[in-house]
Formats: structure tokens, sequence, C-alpha cells
């Protein structure tokens, strides 16, 4: 799960890293009480939206007085973000957050992931902080630094220091980005955070060592112990029909193509979109009915996908090792007449009855397509769509 | 003999009788799974599908000498109940448990270092040797007795590819399941499986996110002379976009390294024959073999 720049700020302040001060209004006129209470000389007016590269969008704005603060921020909120990183139709601010500005003398870079190759943590430094850091390891990797902490293990004073000199920094503003740097630290692994990037981690007139950007995701499997981060989740984040499908235990995820999506298992799923782009077509969405593909949610999972204005078709594949096709097959049928199925709807189901199930399909009366093999059901599909056009 | 079960394999359940642990339980005693009894804690001294309940892993082991156990038990408490298998000095835990924090699998990962136990999962289908047992939730009708290894890290995948080895059959099937820290990889079970002299040939199914997949490519490169054996491969995810989580808790690719076309190339160059859809993984294997 992802938060907000601000979020995230309120977070990594508990555990004694130093931010900018700073508050988040969700309307104009908020905006003017928290200029004067903020009074700074400076003001930085950032969109809140979770997508990297907002200031090339026009989502970050240095503002010079209390005026241009107002006006900023009337400006941003309704505004469309739209970045690489976002939709076409891009992203719709809701929150702004201003906060002090600085005079930034560096800017570092500095992030905590997992390490999946050793189980443990990694952390990748940069004196190139500020700018795309994928840019950076393609083009200088020298510049790049990282540290393995072990699986379970602390990060330790020692660490801090490494990274620290690593930086380029000593003296005061070592010692200064020692200490944000085990509050970073605490903060990930107190939180069940899956990834901290701070980027810029900057150096600022008078000597400050300052977290000025930073993204925060946590692991989702954590959150029911993580209420203080679960509570954060901003729905407006999210596609609809992504939190309609989260309600339903459903794994679901919107994808850029017209042809919907219904498999059981996560590599079943995937390999489904696979093949559908091997022939030509493009999925809707990645789709896997996690769990027992028992009728009842092979039902809510399909009526969920139909609702997509973007499908054109569905294609659905299920290979269940226990549960019965024919249960299965009436459950789609089912579901169906409750939408009036006028879509093509291409099916594979594998499993036991898988004779009854395909009869059942069959002689429903709709435009359900039953086939044996996941090959034929990508081809059928991607062609069916396209006869549509 | 086949990898990590054998006739001998002693096998628990721990979760044993909650409804996943019972249902799964069941379906392994019908494929003459030697399932010796199970753990509950509160529930020792009772018994459960015919054979008895403990309430720690250590009076299991003591009682009826297991050496394995599979672990059916909440992700709340999945890590505590590997562990508990570890310090029980089991030969074998595979836990089918989906949905564990990942800093609980860190923290596995350390009280592992150095322990004689091999961890399957979690967040796995579970492993499978036709005709001799099962510990997880793979169906066992769709397995034959024969000759080829499979490890993937998807449920679903391994099972279209025991489908599609069906003419050759199987040795055995390891689930090493979708997440981010996990105890057996890629490298292990191949490891195995080249080591294995009642295995011919491996299917390696990967997936986008880590990179595990070019970790068993480098693994693979290293073979030669008589430590060699035909690998086919298929890797789920070319369709992904980037830095999206699909399903499984470890699929989401971040970096280029971790793209379903990198990892292909990777185990291309290592010579494996890769299959460009799952529905040619039993056609793969086949060429790499040079059977037709």
């Amino acid at each position: 799960m992802d938060i907000h720049e601000y979020q995230a700020k309120q977070l990594l302040s508990k555990f004694g890293v130093v931010v900018p001060p700073g508050e988040v209004v969700y309307q104009t006129h908020e905006a003017e009480n928290i200029v004067s209470w903020l009074n700074e000389e400076k003001i930085i007016v950032k969109a809140q939206v979770h997508a990297g590269g907002r200031g090339k969008a026009g989502g970050v704005k240095l503002c010079k007085n209390n005026e241009e603060v107002v006006e900023t921020v009337d400006k941003m909120i309704g505004m469309k973000i739209v970045t690489p990183q976002t939709s076409e139709e891009g992203k719709t601010v809701r929150r702004v957050y201003l906060e002090k500005g600085y005079e930034i003398e560096k800017e570092l870079y500095f992030c905590i992931t997992v390490d999946r190759e050793t189980g443990g943590n990694t952390i990748i430094t940069s004196k190139k902080g500020g700018v795309n850091i994928e840019e950076v390891a393609e083009k200088n990797p020298e510049e790049i630094h990282k540290l393995k902490i072990s699986p379970g293990g602390d990060l330790l004073t020692h660490h801090a220091r490494t990274i620290a000199y690593n930086l380029g920094l000593t003296g005061v503003a070592a010692k200064k980005a020692q200490k944000n740097i085990l509050g970073i630290y605490k903060a990930f692994t107190s939180l069940d955070a899956a990834l901290i990037e701070v980027n810029p981690f900057a150096v600022v007139k008078g000597g400050d060592v300052i977290v000025l950007d930073c993204k925060a995701s946590f692991d989702d499997n954590a959150l029911y112990r993580q209420r203080q981060v679960a509570e954060m989740k901003d729905e407006n984040e999210y596609d609809p029909l992504e939190l309609e499908a989260a309600r339903h235990d459903l794994n679901y995820v919107k994808l850029d193509g017209n042809i919907g999506l219904m498999v059981n298992g996560a590599g079943l799923s995937m390999s489904t979109m696979d093949i559908i782009k091997y022939y030509g077509g493009e999925a809707a969405n990645f789709m896997d009915v996690a769990g027992a593909a028992t009728p009842t949610r092979v039902a809510a999972a399909f009526k969920l996908i139909y609702k997509d204005p973007d499908v054109k078709g569905i294609l659905i594949n299920i290979f269940g090792g226990m549960m019965r096709c024919n249960d299965i097959a009436q459950g789609l049928v089912d579901a169906s007449k409750e939408v009036g199925l006028d879509k093509p709807l291409v099916v594979r189901l594998e499993g036991t009855n898988v004779e009854m199930g395909m009869d059942i399909l069959k002689n429903s009366g709709f435009p359900i397509k039953p086939v044996e093999t996941m090959e034929q059901a990508a081809q059928d599909i991607v062609n069916l769509v396209k006869e549509k056009k | 003999m086949a990898v990590l079960l054998t006739k001998e394999s002693k096998i628990i359940c721990q979760g044993f009788t909650g409804a996943q642990g019972t249902f799964h339980s069941e379906r392994a005693i019908e494929y003459n799974t030697n399932i010796v009894g199970g753990v509950t804690p509160e529930k020792g001294g009772t018994k459960h599908l015919d054979v008895p309940v403990f309430n720690t892993v250590a009076e299991a082991k003591k009682k009826t000498g297991c050496n394995a156990s599979g672990v059916f038990v909440p992700p709340p408490f999945a890590a505590d109940a590997i562990l508990e298998a570890v310090e029980a000095e089991l030969d074998l835990v595979v836990c089918i448990t989906d949905g564990i924090p990942t800093s609980d699998m860190q923290r596995v990962r350390r009280e592992m270092k150095g322990s004689k136990t091999r961890l399957v999962g979690p967040n796995c289908p579970g492993v499978l040797t036709p005709g001799i047992g099962k510990i997880g939730i793979i169906p066992g009708h769709i397995c034959k007795p024969g000759r080829i290894g499979v490890v993937s890290r998807s449920g679903t995948l391994s099972y279209e590819s025991a489908v599609q080895t069906a003419l050759l059959g199987q040795s055995t099937i390891i689930g090493i399941g979708g997440d981010p820290v996990n105890g057996t990889n890629f490298v292990d079970a191949l490891e195995l499986f080249l080591n294995d002299s009642e295995t011919d040939g491996i299917v390696l199914i990967g997936e986008i996110g880590g990179t595990a997949e070019i970790e068993g490519a480098e693994f693979i490169r290293t073979w030669s002379g008589k430590f060699k054996k035909p690998v086919a491969a298929f890797v789920a995810g070319a369709a992904a976009p980037k830095g999206r989580k699909l399903g499984h808790a470890g699929a989401i690719v971040n970096s280029g390294a971790e793209t379903a076309d990198a990892k292909k190339e990777a185990l291309k160059s290592a010579g494996v024959e890769v299959a460009e859809t799952i529905t040619k993984i039993g056609e793969a294997m086949k060429i790499s073999m040079g059977v037709s």
C-alpha cells in the first residue's frame, strides 16, 4: 500500500527524522490560515498524488508570498496530474501540501528496500540525488552505493556512519545524516514498510540534513498490525473497480486493454495476459479469483469485469483441481442472465465434470463459447473482439 | 529416489484441525501419503482423521518420529509455526500459507541460518512426488509418475506443467511460492533435481519480480558433462505493467532485471529451452530432451 508524501513525513517525524514543517490542505480557504501560521519566507506547494514525476507535471511550485501560495493552492486542487507513472487521463489532485522552502546545498539519494536475494534489506544511496535514480544507475553506476543488512538485523551506528561517508558528508552534517538514517531505518522495520525512498535527502543552508521528498510503500500482508498506516489509505488513489474487487477478496488490477479476464491463480492469470498479447490482443485487467473458485465467487468476479466499460469481450480460464465445472458453469450462466450478457464470452474450464459444464454453457442461449484449451481460448477471444470492432 | 519426499517420510500437518488443514490432509491421505499425525494447540490427545493430534511439534516428533510437516496455519501465526518445526529439527517444512508479513519471513530467514531443516514456501502449493505422497494442495490426479522435475513459483502453472508433461511423467513437483522472501529457491531446487538419479529433465516456471530466475540461469550455466540436465522454462508476466503487484506478493516489476523478458533472455543464454506461452511448456521440455 502506498501513502502520500505528507503522510510519510508525519510517520518519519515520529522516529526523530527531520522533515520540513508543513500542513496539508483540502480546500483553498484552509491555505489562508495555514500559510500565516507557518510564517515562512518561502513556501513550497506540492500536489499529493501517488505518482512520481509530479514536479515536471506542474505539481510542485515554490511561492514567495502568501497570496501566491493561496493562488497556487486554488489552481492545484482539482487539477489533473499526468506523469509517465499515471494513466493518460492523469490523477486528480485532492490534497495539497504546504511546507517550508529551503536553500539547498546538496541533493542526495537514500532508499531502503527489501532484498529478496538475501532476505534482508538493502540501503541504496547516491551523492547524485534530486534526479531520476534509474538514470544515475544506468549512466553512472559507480555513483550508486548499496549496503546490505542481514535478514532481521538492525542498522547499526557504523552502518549509518558508512552511509553518511558514502554520501560525501563529514563533520556535523555526517552526524545529522546518521541520526536521520537510523530513524528512517527504525521506521522501516517498525512499520512493516516495503520501500522508503528519500529523494532528495538534502543538506540545506545552515547545515541541517532534511528529508525533502519521500515515497513510502508498505507490506499489505502486515497492515492488520499497522493500524496507523492502514488508516492512511486514500481510496481516491485507486480505481473504483479495484476497490470493489478488494472488498470481494479478489486480486484485480485494471490494465489498458479491452479483453476482460477471469482466471484462478496469479501465475495462470499472468500467463493468460501473456498469451492474449502473444495472439495480438490486450488484457483489460489482471484477475486472480484467489482461493476457492466457488460458483458464488466466480459470479461476483464475472459481474465486476462485465461492469468495466473498456471490456469488449471476456475470457474465463479456470483450472480447478477440486472444483466441479458444472457448478462453475451454472454460476456463470446465472450471472449472464443477471447482466444480460451481450459481449462475447470464451470459457475454458478444466477440472471434474468438464463435459457437464461445457453442455450447460453451450445450451445457455447466451453468446458463450466453451473451448477445451487455453491456446484456443486466447485465439478465439482475440478474434471475436476484433470482429466486433 | 525422487527429491524431498521418500517412502520413509513421516509427515505431520500444523494447523491440522482447521478447515484447510483438514481438507488437504484428507486429500493427502487419499493419495496414500504417510500422514502420521498433526498439531493443533489445545487439541493434543485427541484424534483427527484417524491419527493423533499433538499440542506441539516437539511432542509430535517424540511420539511419531515425524520428519516433515505441512503448515496450514493462518498468516499472523505461520512464521512462528515454521520456526517451531525448525526448532524440532524436522528435515522438511512446507508452508502453504499465503499472506505472511515479509518481516516475519525475514525473521524466519535469520533463525534458520545454519539449520538443517529445508523450508519450501510460503505461499506455495507444496511438494508432490507421484506414487509416494504429497504435502500441500497440488491435485494428485493430474500428476503421473515419471522423470521430469518441476519447480514453479506459481501453483496453477505447476499444474499446467504437470498436465503437459503427463506422457513423460514427473519425479517431483516443487512449488517454491510467490512471496518475496521464501525458503527454497530455484537454485536449491535445480541442485536437488540435478543430483537426483530419477530426474532426467527439469521444468522451471518463473514469473516477474525479484531475480531468482536469473540466479537459476547463472547456476545452469555452470553445468557441464555428466552434471548437466535439459531444462525447459516459462516466465509469466511478459504483458505485466511496471510497478503493479499481480496477485503474488512478490510478482512486481521494480527494475529492468525483474521483467519476464530479462529473465527469459538470461535462461535462453544459459541454454534453457524457453516456451513463449505457458501452453508450450510440455513441447519445450520435449525439444530440450530431444524426444518427439
